[in-house]
């Protein structure tokens, strides 16, 4: 498909639109409507959009398997990670004033970004591997290049 | 039995009926998991059927006061947002699922050869194990 | 509330005609693109309801990535279903029995859309709904002399957005384990479908 003028093209123009819009709707969880489900899954959508057109390896060489499941991971860590911070801070679990004990509504604010960001990692990347390995689930030999 | 104040509930499980036929009576798997998906988008109908109000607005304010249609801001109802908020997470669930169910049937065409029902159980039960 | 009705009423009228379609059609890539239809006319119910949340997700995972699933899990296990051989009775009788019970429950529900619904005056939600935003009047129209916030006082712990606390903070358990549904996928994706190249 990477012979097609017109997809090529119109692909390289929306992609990066795609990508700040996602951003847009994970940072604005708290503002309008959105989050990091809705985000993430927009964000993985530019990302299966070059490698449809592309082609499956392409998309893996810009993104290898090892990164997207690493994100995977770090993503969960993230929130569980804010979740036994709180604890170990002396708060309940997820209790987010641990966060700025001072100020104190003030801490859900960092707590509700940061756990947003980590569900938009999760998510994101969740779907790109699902795309990856529904499309052709194979991985090459390790004398095979990629 | 009163219709404007139910039909969204009848059209709901409505919905549910004809996702659930296929689950039972197809012998094709991948006709049954569009099926199921059929049913889960029923029950979410029928929940966010319950947090509606007439001349509601959407959940989200602005300084304080929620912003109604015509641009006023009056004080005044607000859709409720904690169906919504339920219903965000069974949504992602359900994708999940949808995942998970497809590599299940994937496997099964490579191990089997076929994904209807009754030929699988033929060949489970036709061979001597 | 009479515009609200009508598109509602349209809507749903399409929304049923697709699932009958995509439950009846043979051809499964068919049924694929019915679905996808389907989940972008029930994204624009919820819109009708006033749900944005859950139109953006339904939007986004039912008509972009569970469509590209099924797309990409038929491309392994063919198209083509095998035909029926006429309706199959027990399950009909099953389907009308479930049908029957659960609209014999809906006659006892509130009616759909008022202001005083107990799913609208409990508690949680009323406290929910004023410790986010004090200055909705509660569903009587009553105002309450409670603490105003300012045009700056956003971050005081409030958010514009209602539905984003309840599901981080006050639901924060649910949305953690959510996600870690969405690493079982991910992972259980990874256990079936990646293997080696068999050597040619």
């Amino acid at each position: 498909m990477k012979d097609n003028t017109i997809l090529r093209i119109a692909t390289k123009t929306m992609i990066p639109f795609i990508i700040v819009f996602g951003l847009y709707v994970i940072f604005h969880g708290d503002l309008s409507p959105g989050g990091g489900f809705q985000g993430g899954v927009i964000i993985a959508s530019a990302f299966i959009l070059y490698g449809l057109v592309w082609g499956g390896d392409e998309m893996r060489r810009i993104l290898p398997r090892w990164l997207s499941d690493t994100l995977v991971a770090v993503g969960v860590l993230m929130y569980a990670g804010t979740g036994m911070f709180c604890l170990l801070s002396g708060y309940r679990f997820l209790d987010y004033s641990a966060i700025s004990p001072r100020n104190n509504p003030g801490g859900d604010v960092w707590g509700m970004n940061i756990v947003e960001y980590g569900v938009g990692f999760t998510v994101s990347m969740v779907m790109i591997t699902i795309y990856n390995e529904i499309s052709e689930g194979t991985v090459p030999e390790p004398g095979e290049k990629t | 039995m009163d219709f404007a104040g139910h039909y969204n509930f009848w059209i709901a499980i409505l919905l549910m009926m004809i996702g659930l036929y296929p689950v039972m009576a197809r012998t094709n798997l991948v006709k049954r998991i569009i099926g199921l998906s059929l049913f889960q988008t029923g029950i979410f109908l029928l929940y966010i059927s319950m947090g509606k109000i007439y001349g509601g607005t959407a959940p989200v304010h602005n300084d304080g006061v929620p912003l109604l249609p015509d641009g006023s801001r009056n004080p005044g109802l607000i859709t409720n947002s904690i169906p919504t908020a339920l219903i965000l997470t069974g949504i992602v669930v359900s994708v999940s699922t949808l995942a998970v169910a497809l590599a299940i049937i994937v496997c099964i065409k490579r191990a089997y050869g076929t994904i209807e029902m009754d030929d699988i159980e033929k060949a489970e039960n036709g061979d001597p194990q | 509330m009479l515009d609200f009705f009508l598109i509602n009423i349209i809507l749903l009228a399409m929304v049923t005609a697709t699932a009958i379609a995509a439950a009846h059609v043979r051809n499964l890539l068919a049924a694929t693109m019915l679905m996808s239809i389907y989940s972008f006319l029930m994204a624009m119910v919820w819109t009708n309801m006033d749900s944005m949340d859950v139109a953006f997700t339904e939007a986004a995972v039912g008509a972009g990535i569970s469509t590209i699933l099924i797309l990409g899990a038929l491309l392994h296990v063919g198209t083509e279903e095998k035909p029926t051989k006429g309706i199959h009775w027990p399950a009909l009788l099953v389907v009308v029995a479930t049908a029957a019970l659960l609209l014999y429950g809906t006659l006892d529900m509130p009616r759909f859309g008022q202001k005083d619904t107990p799913a609208q005056l409990n508690p949680v939600s009323i406290s929910y709904i004023k410790q986010d935003c004090p200055r909705v009047a509660d569903w009587n129209g009553h105002h309450e002399g409670e603490v105003v916030y300012g045009k700056g006082d956003y971050y005081h712990g409030h958010a514009p957005n209602f539905v984003t606390p309840v599901i981080v903070s006050y639901r924060g358990f649910d949305t953690m384990f959510e996600t870690t549904v969405i690493f079982i996928a991910g992972m259980s994706m990874i256990l079936f479908l990646r293997r080696r190249r068999k050597p040619a």
